[in-house]
């Protein structure tokens, strides 16, 4: 298999892969895993770093320090916004489980 | 690239499917986040093995620059601002990829490299893509935080301009796809920008949180070309799940409301209705 199929090849995998991991997703999990999925994008910060690291020149040192702070905010703020909405479900879920309607509500609202 | 380099990227890319997986089902949506949050900390750790690479202290201070910006962010908005926050995240990713495209584009200029045409064509995509992300992403903050109106936003002959943009954006893809030159690569990042707004502008402020979901999947794609630019398969698998799930997610979102994706983005033109 040359280079290029390989590639190929996991790009059609992963595709299949995300689209069958959300398949069953409950509508309540809709924006957390929208910020979830968010967050993993920023792994951009990887791509930042590494054209960073391989440039001598003064100006394409700027542009990447400036693309590492933007990944850096996608990827860290995208966690900890996520396991904030996250908090949000299981910290009302415990303390009232009998008003387990009004939490699907807060859940549906977000 | 060593040996454990790559197997500690099949490791986080594995991570990042649980991590997926995880935020499906509400009891485990809290540990699928913080396996995704530990995969990506521990790439950002390897990736400094992978070659040598200069501006090191340079590079970590940005790091620690985001992540406060960042963390601060998220921690500091409150619950109903959440998804405009995430928009934002969104948009800076999108930005980051855009230029991340460019700049290898400009290496492989600088050193005078053969740039096959599959690798010119991602850099196209990555940058219109990005570029979208970015401004779209930056229209949907300004409308669900009410710095500008949450009506569609029409005006007369916007479909022409809409128009006049798509087919110079595909131009441009398939000029720097022929002959890779930066002008090109950065009329198209300019071109994308405007195409970022003009498709957010008509969407009504219900329909945005749509909007977010298919502009994150948009990122994800362009994190996915950027990884078989930099020949880095975790950013690819990584960039193609986000992209798919996030297609799927976008398609639900719109179903949950109701409404058609094609719809939300186009219902504007159609007429006196929607508008209001």
């Amino acid at each position: 298999m040359n280079e290029p199929m390989v590639w190929l090849t996991i790009f059609v995998l992963s595709v299949f892969v995300g689209v069958e991991v959300v398949s069953k997703v409950s509508s309540t999990l809709h924006t957390p895993l929208m910020s979830g999925a968010n967050a993993i994008h920023g792994i951009i910060l990887v791509g930042a770093i590494l054209v960073t690291g391989s440039t001598d020149e003064p100006v394409a040192i700027g542009i990447g320090l400036l693309a590492v702070v933007l990944a850096a905010i996608n990827l860290v703020g995208g966690f900890v916004v996520t396991d904030r909405m996250l908090e949000m479900f299981s910290g009302k879920k415990k303390p009232a489980r009998p008003a387990e309607s009004d939490d699907s509500k807060v859940g549906g609202a977000l | 690239m060593p040996t454990w380099v790559q197997l500690a990227y099949l490791a986080a890319g594995v991570c990042f499917i649980l991590a997926l997986k995880g935020l499906s089902s509400p009891r485990t949506a809290r540990r699928g986040n913080l396996i995704g949050a530990a995969a990506a900390a521990a790439a950002t750790v390897v990736v400094f093995f992978q070659t040598d690479l200069q501006n090191v202290q340079l590079i970590i201070g940005a790091i620690v620059i985001g992540s406060v910006i960042g963390a601060v962010g998220a921690r500091k908005v409150q619950m109903t601002q959440m998804p405009q926050m995430v928009a934002l995240f969104n948009g800076v990713g999108g930005g980051a990829a855009a230029l991340v495209a460019l700049l290898e584009l400009s290496e492989f200029l600088h050193v005078g490299a053969d740039i096959e045409s599959f690798t010119a064509f991602a850099t196209a995509f990555t940058v219109l893509i990005g570029a979208v992300s970015f401004a779209g992403s930056v229209v949907t903050f300004a409308k669900l935080q009410e710095l500008m109106t949450t009506r569609p936003v029409v005006f007369a002959g916007m479909p022409v301009v809409v128009g006049l943009v798509v087919v110079g954006s595909i131009v441009l893809t398939v000029l720097l796809t022929i002959s890779p030159e930066m002008p090109v690569a950065v009329a198209l990042a300019v071109l994308g920008l405007a195409f970022g707004l003009l498709l957010v502008l008509p969407v009504g402020g219900a329909d945005v949180p749509i909007v977010i979901s298919l502009l994150n999947a948009f990122t994800g794609l362009t994190v996915a070309a950027s990884g078989y630019i930099l020949e880095n398969p975790l950013l690819l698998i990584a960039g193609t799940l986000v992209g798919a799930s996030g297609t799927l997610l976008t398609i639900l979102m719109a179903k949950g409301m109701g409404r058609s994706v094609l719809n939300t983005l186009f219902g504007a033109f159609r007429g006196g209705s929607t508008l209001g």
